[in-house]
């Protein structure tokens, strides 16, 4: 792994190369442009820039307002405002219609630090999976970021990416992105890892202190959410056994809920849900935060091992 | 089309809504009958859209923010051709493309799903927004409820469209003074409305008779300024038309009886 990169400056830096290609692309910010990183495309295109203010739900409407005259926008603030606050906006008039919105959000998870628990959503995967035909990406890395936002132009509909503060390891192998179809990084029998975001690079190095034990986990980077690869959950559990899911989310509606629908009457084993435990976040910085809630790559080896 | 020939077609819109909330046993009367003349009257008048092209890119667009006002939007339209009017009967029922409130995915012209309240404006802007960037000459039409005027997004809009100068946007607000649980002025009172419209930055043209086509014309044709968002705030009466649901709030959301519906087409009868 190099240098560390925050997925919200990738999708930042990724903006702008998309806008130099897609004259459609337009973005959309609620106040926070310097924080969501959409200050480079602001810069760069600034007629193809349109601050909101602080004003979420009504971003989110205009951008609904705006895709339907053929134009892509990207509609940018924090989860907790994006996916929180205008969670109405954006069932009842971006995705019900099928609008072709993409609703990028940063700061989400515990990972968000010092500002605390009422600007840590924990909750938005799950809101966001909730709704019908909503498509729920969440990168893992820079690369992975910078590769999902040029996906989600050419895709066509409503998507919500989940984008973070912090930044995290970017992964030296640059591995293919397709929305909809998992990442096998790490082969091993003993377990089926299932992790989104920046949980994936600590379920990486939770492997690593495995191995040093003689433990081989599979590590899976479920970048899509919804709709969720079934075909690799289940495959991956038929040859485990034991399944273990890690997100920065809410242990109720994230990741580990969807794999866990996914297993369901069709593949009978263990399961272990890794995430925060129906509980608010807290100040701290980042690192003493995830340590806090158990999101650090020694704890969650440890709770793989209990599970075995 | 002359005022005359305008007024026989909102006579045959108010039937169609009678019709249509009888036979569904549910529905929104009140406020589809206040917004007869303005919903009319932007349709024929106003809006450069073909009923055999509903999407074309080019057309003038509408949004029914008060989208409970379904049943009139519904009438205007078929009389205008983009749907046929034996849709009527399936309104609010089982795989109806006419549901309770409007469905973009379902319904030819219209533009924007809605119904719930203090959403339809936002989008209006991004219509109007949009239009400016692709160096459009569409104008964008939004009707909005009074009541609707509660919800804090409404002024989100309204801000944003002074802010982004948007002249091709036109909001009617349908003030009709009414809403489920009584009179705005006991609910929740909106205070001058037409004060707050220009102190938003609006070019507001207020009709104190929103229910006479006249009125309503002449607010529509009058110019715009250069870079202001205009407003009609047009004082209706809700219920209009039906002797015993005018000025009644208690008509919301009910829909008429038998007996009700027969009676109120008696004295809707050209």
């Amino acid at each position: 792994m190099s240098d560390k990169i925050a997925t919200r400056e990738a999708y930042g830096r990724a903006l702008v190369e998309l806008g130099s290609v897609n004259d459609k692309v337009v973005v959309l910010d609620a106040d926070l442009a310097s924080a969501t990183m959409t200050k480079y495309f602001k810069e760069a295109y600034p007629d193809r820039f349109f601050d909101c203010g602080i004003a979420e739900a009504n971003m989110m409407d205009i951008g609904a307002g705006l895709s339907t005259m053929g134009l892509i926008p990207y509609c940018s603030t924090f989860a907790m405002f994006g996916a929180g606050r205008s969670y109405e906006q954006i069932r009842n008039s971006i995705a019900y219609p099928k609008f072709n919105v993409k609703i990028c959000c940063s700061h989400a998870g515990v990972s968000v630090g010092e500002d605390g628990g009422s600007h840590q959503a924990i909750e938005d995967i799950g809101l966001m999976r909730m709704i019908p035909g909503m498509t729920v990406i969440v990168p893992a890395d820079a690369k992975e970021a910078r590769k999902a936002t040029f996906a989600l132009s050419e895709f066509q509909g409503p998507v919500y990416m989940r984008l973070a503060r912090l930044a995290t390891p970017v992964f030296e192998e640059d591995y293919p992105f397709e929305i909809g179809k998992a990442n096998v990084l790490r082969e091993g029998k003993d377990a089926a890892v299932f992790a989104c975001g920046l949980m994936v690079s600590e379920t990486l190095a939770a492997a690593s202190l495995l191995a040093a034990e003689g433990i081989e986990i599979s590590v899976i980077n479920m970048h899509t959410i919804k709709p969720l690869d079934v075909a690799c959950v289940t495959t991956y559990a038929r040859k485990c056994g034991n399944v273990v899911t890690v997100e920065e989310h809410s242990v109720i509606g994230g990741l580990g809920d969807a794999v866990a629908a996914a297993l369901m009457g069709e593949v009978c084993c263990k399961f272990l849900k890794i995430g925060v435990n129906d509980q608010f976040g807290q100040s701290g910085k980042a690192a003493d935060v995830l340590r806090e809630y158990g999101l650090t790559a020694d704890q969650i080896a440890a709770r793989i091992k209990e599970t075995l | 089309m002359n005022t005359a020939e305008l007024s026989k077609v909102c006579r045959q819109v108010r039937r169609d809504i009678i019709n249509m909330t009888a036979n569904a046993g549910s529905g929104h009367p009140g406020g589809s009958l206040s917004a007869v003349e303005l919903l009319t009257s932007v349709f024929y008048t106003q809006m450069r859209v073909d009923p055999q092209n509903p999407k074309d890119p080019d057309r003038d667009r509408f949004v029914l923010s008060k989208g409970h006002a379904a049943p009139c939007y519904y009438a205007v339209l078929a009389e205008k051709g983009f749907i046929d009017r034996s849709e009527f009967q399936h309104f609010r029922q089982l795989h109806s493309i006419l549901q309770g409130h409007p469905d973009a995915k379902k319904v030819p012209g219209v533009d924007a799903s809605t119904g719930s309240l203090g959403q339809g404006c936002s989008i209006a802007v991004g219509m109007a927004l949009g239009a400016k960037h692709l160096k459009k000459d569409t104008r964008v039409y939004v009707l909005l409820g009074d009541g609707e005027c509660q919800e804090g997004q409404v002024w989100e809009a309204f801000m944003a469209a002074a802010h982004y100068k948007l002249d091709n946007l036109i909001v009617m607000i349908d003030n009709n003074g009414l809403q489920i649980d009584g009179r705005n002025d006991d609910v929740m009172s909106l205070g001058d409305l037409c004060a707050k419209m220009k102190a938003f930055g609006f070019d507001v043209f207020e009709v104190m008779d929103g229910n006479d086509l006249t009125s309503v014309l002449a607010a529509l044709n009058a110019p715009v300024s250069v870079g202001k968002p205009k407003c009609i705030l047009a004082h209706t009466v809700k219920g209009k038309g039906v002797s015993f649901m005018e000025n009644q709030a208690g008509w919301h959301g009910k829909a008429p009886n038998e007996e009700q519906r027969q009676q109120a087409l008696k004295e809707l009868e050209d």
